[in-house]
């Protein structure tokens, strides 16, 4: 804010040239170090993983296990990438996926079947995307109380629909998603979901207009608005985002559990932004990566199945959580300084 | 807030130690007076008495097992003409559940059940009712101080555990270097420590059984698929399995049944009315489950109206009801889940 004018940066903060871009050679090295730094971080994890539990970590299933549990997080983390690139936050997610998953599982949507489901969960999270983006862009609303906000009053209308019962799936279609004979050449469906979500994701925020003001409006809100982008519909745009992939996660989260609790969701908001922030998105905003995000995930997600497979309790995964975000965010300091 | 719970604590602790212990029994035995020979006129008793209003407080009902709490004190108080019931909205908050049994206070309830969000921190109002006169019964999680209620009734996590392991024991007693696999409930909870102590206990009983893993889920449906797919990914061969909530068993079984894995035997905790069906159905690996019975309720509105009506409890020689109960942790299995299935809940 101390410079308005400042034109806007890329995902690496430096200042773009003015042009065309051509797309690999505008890919900066320090991007490319960061992300491979991450790489390492998973490949000495898998190492980790192979030397402890060789038969049940290096195994196809294993892979598959893992992939499908980081899914649903993943595509949250997707939406809460681009929220924070455009310098704003998302609290909401995790309540969103509740409410949604909730919503999509009464006995009244399972009489519309698998469709009813899916478009329930999906409208649900973009309903709640949408007051979440109209309060921060037309209301002026702070993003952090904006959406602390709904996820007080959506996780408070997920116990009211619920009950505090849990809700179970009784739509074979639905169910069978989420069961061994779906997978697709040996993916899970749940996995496709989530890596189309990923590409998309990538190509919207690198290779789209929609992706580059995003980052404008992270970087530097008053030279992107003089720069003649229309902030608040970008806002209100970015936070319908967000709810989508919450609505997508939650269907993804009922395939998974073939069931809808208001309980779901716990504390998601939290996993997308560590994940995110490790993976070298700007909490600032104006620097954003999608392969970080994910990589992000696919770490917390690998570190889980790692200390699951070698029995240890969760008192100590979650002090070794801790201390992986430290270190991550450390060492691409590092990283990001001596480049 | 510990700072006005230590000047509380001040306030009220050597009040309570003189005088409050003395006021809330002579109370309680003034009333009793005019009813005498409770071996005559058993609470157990439905005849109309008299007119007993109690006031309940509990936590919010965001899982299951709470909100079969609720609805367990609801009907019954319904099935009393001589009881009415003032519930308070189910809160989370210590500071909030206090205010609200302050309330109940102020409003002059005969009697006061008490599901406390945390029991230690609402030990404080527990002690002012009963400095008030008003009698307190103290449903699951325990006050720090036995002055702080007349009578509590709750369930038994360690006991839990141990019937969970001697089930699973005498099943697995012929088979040499039998492997078992634990699931246990939110890890920071004091509950799921003592159930996996008693669930250890037990097994030592069986020299041929061995605890092969142990991963702790968080009661809901999401975190048991999650825990459950690793625990089968890291072992691929076992012998049973002992879950210790039935909501989380929801996401267990699901996790099962993606796996493909049918060569183990599942006993559940708690007692929810999905757990009941598949046991019945007896189709999957789920052959039993071990009672954390939310019917307990139920017995509080029972012994909160005798202890309105100065009656003992049926079936027992006291004059008055007793001053602690424990509740057993039945195993249901395929013999007897059709008397427990009422009680199950959803």
């Amino acid at each position: 804010m101390t410079q308005p004018v400042s034109p806007p940066r890329d995902t690496a903060g430096k200042i773009p040239p003015v042009g065309r871009l051509t797309p690999w050679r505008a890919l900066p090295a320090r991007a490319d170090v960061r992300t491979l730094s991450l790489l390492g971080v998973l490949a000495a994890l898998v190492v980790i993983g192979g030397i402890t539990k060789p038969d049940e970590f290096l195994d196809t299933r294993n892979l598959q296990l893992v992939l499908t549990q980081a899914s649903v997080i993943g595509v949250v983390t997707v939406g809460m990438t681009f929220v924070i690139t455009s310098g704003g936050i998302d609290l909401s997610v995790g309540a969103i996926v509740a409410l949604a998953s909730v919503w999509a599982t009464t006995v009244a949507t399972q009489e519309y079947g698998f469709a009813g489901i899916l478009f329930t969960a999906m409208l649900v999270g973009l309903g709640c995307g949408l007051v979440n983006g109209l309060l921060i862009a037309y209301g002026g609303m702070v993003p952090f109380i904006a959406t602390l906000a709904m996820l007080a009053s959506a996780r408070g209308l997920a116990l009211q629909i619920t009950d505090g019962r849990t809700q179970i799936v009784s739509i074979d279609s639905v169910l069978k998603l989420g069961e061994r004979d779906s997978y697709v050449l040996g993916i899970p469906p749940l996995v496709l979901v989530f890596a189309l979500v990923t590409i998309a994701g990538w190509l919207a925020l690198n290779r789209t207009t929609f992706g580059r003001r995003s980052v404008a409006v992270g970087g530097n809100a008053e030279a992107a608005r003089l720069a003649g982008i229309d902030v608040r519909r970008q806002r209100l745009y970015l936070y319908l985002l967000s709810g989508l992939c919450c609505g997508i996660a939650a269907f993804l989260l009922i395939v998974l559990s073939g069931s809808g609790q208001n309980t779901n969701g716990n504390l998601y908001e939290l996993d997308a932004i560590a994940a995110a922030i490790i993976g070298g998105t700007l909490l600032s905003g104006g620097r954003g990566t999608i392969t970080g995000s994910v990589l992000g995930v696919l770490i917390f997600t690998t570190i889980t199945n790692i200390f699951a497979l070698n029995n240890l309790q969760s008192d100590v995964q979650q002090i070794a959580k801790g201390a992986i975000i430290v270190a991550a965010v450390l060492v691409q300091r590092r990283t990001a300084s001596t480049n | 807030m510990s700072h006005t719970t230590s000047r509380r604590g001040l306030l009220f602790g050597t009040a309570a130690v003189s005088a409050g212990a003395l006021l809330t029994a002579c109370t309680s035995n003034d009333t009793k007076d005019d009813k005498t020979a409770a071996n005559n006129q058993p609470a157990a008793d439905d005849k109309p008495g008299k007119h007993v209003t109690i006031g309940f407080a509990g936590p919010q009902a965001d899982h299951g097992w709470l909100n079969a709490i609720n609805d367990n004190a609801k009907n019954r108080a319904k099935k009393y003409s001589d009881v009415s019931l003032e519930v308070t909205e189910g809160s989370n908050d210590t500071a909030q559940q206090i205010g609200q049994i302050e309330t109940l206070i102020n409003k002059k309830v005969d009697v006061l059940v008490v599901l406390p969000a945390d029991g230690k921190a609402l030990t404080q109002v527990g002690l002012k009712a009963m400095r008030a006169g008003i009698p307190v019964i103290n449903l699951d999680r325990i006050f720090n101080s036995a002055q702080a209620y007349r009578c509590y009734i709750g369930g038994d996590n360690y006991g839990m555990g141990l019937n969970a392991g001697r089930y699973i024991g005498e099943k697995l007693k012929d088979k040499p270097n039998a492997r078992v696999v634990e699931l246990a409930g939110l890890d920071n909870l004091e509950l799921t420590k003592q159930r996996t102590q008693g669930f250890d206990d037990a097994l030592k009983n069986y020299p041929n059984i061995q605890k092969v893993a142990r991963q702790a889920a968080e009661f809901t449906v999401e975190s048991g698929q999650a825990k459950m797919a690793q625990l089968l990914q890291a072992q691929s061969k076992f012998d049973a399995l002992w879950n210790h909530d039935d909501d989380q068993g929801v996401g267990a079984l699901r996790a099962i049944q993606q796996a493909g894995r049918d060569d183990f035997l599942m006993v559940g905790g708690a007692g929810a009315l999905s757990a009941f069906q598949a046991i019945k159905q007896d189709d999957g690996v789920l052959k039993a489950t071990v009672l954390y019975p939310p019917t307990m309720a139920a017995s509080a509105i029972d012994l909160a109206r005798a202890l309105g009506q100065a009656k003992g409890v049926g079936g027992l020689a006291e004059f008055e009801i007793p001053a602690s109960i424990t509740l057993y942790s039945a195993v249901v299995d395929k013999t007897n889940v059709d008397q427990y299935m009422s009680t199950g809940f959803r």
